[in-house]
């Protein structure tokens, strides 16, 4: 059997990724990095209020994609940045630790939303 | 044998402004990075009860967090700038015999993105 490239499994979650991160990141950092700390919606984030919005089904869903995805967009990204910084050596070992750092963060990201 | 590599400097990609532009745009995926664990780090706070979650609530005022959160917005909306400009070339959409136009797409992600956040802050803060 000849031995394939996992390449195409890494772009298409990378591609995936950044399109998550494209429509999504910016509103959500605009919210809740900006607009919280500057305490223009204090009621919005209230502790009950905050939880019940995030415990539905879809929102776990929903922040799961959010949360994991843009990480092995990262990870792609950042594993070819490192080689043309001139990380020429240990190229096996960026990549296991780029694409290892997403999956560990998919993995807490699934813990954490399954106990909200 | 080895083959010669000639060596490349490091800051190679600071001596012409689109091999700045394609770097810093590859490094906003860092701060994109950097923000999902920040928002599972708020999930995580929320399962700890509420004196947690309120407590990072006013970590997140600290200048250093809001210094964060602004050059992470720029970098995220950089990506999002570069990632609808690649679109037509991404997804080429046919209609017919023809090519829907590169400004069509790029400006149907545009709408889409406008939407998408209206919804998401509509969520966010209604009520």
């Amino acid at each position: 059997m000849p031995v394939r490239s996992t390449e195409p499994f890494w772009w298409l979650l990378f591609a995936v990724g950044g399109t998550v991160a494209a429509f999504l990141v910016p509103v959500h950092i605009a919210l809740g990095g900006i607009a919280l700390p500057a305490g223009w919606m204090r009621e919005a984030f209230a502790y009950e209020r905050v939880l019940a919005l995030v415990s539905h089904p879809i929102s776990r869903l929903y922040l799961f994609v959010m949360i994991s995805l843009p990480l092995f967009h990262w990870a792609h990204r950042f594993r070819f940045t490192l080689i043309d910084l001139g990380l020429k050596g240990g190229r096996g070992a960026v990549a296991i630790a780029c694409y290892g750092g997403a999956v560990i963060g998919a993995i807490l990201a699934a813990l954490v939303l399954v106990q909200l | 044998m080895t083959p010669y590599h000639r060596p490349v400097p490091f800051a190679w990609w600071l001596g012409r402004r689109v091999y700045t532009l394609f770097v810093v745009r590859e490094l906003t995926s860092v701060f994109i990075a950097a923000y999902v664990v920040l928002l599972l780090r708020l999930l995580h706070t929320l399962t700890l009860g509420r004196e947690a979650y309120e407590a990072y609530l006013r970590s997140l005022a600290a200048p250093g967090m809001v210094v964060f959160h602004v050059v992470a917005l720029a970098a995220a909306v950089y990506h999002s700038v570069t990632w609808f400009g690649l679109s037509p070339k991404a997804m080429v959409i046919r209609v017919g015999q023809k090519q829907a136009p590169a400004g069509i797409i790029v400006g149907a992600n545009y709408l889409a993105w406008i939407a998408v956040s209206a919804i998401i802050a509509w969520l966010v803060l209604r009520g």
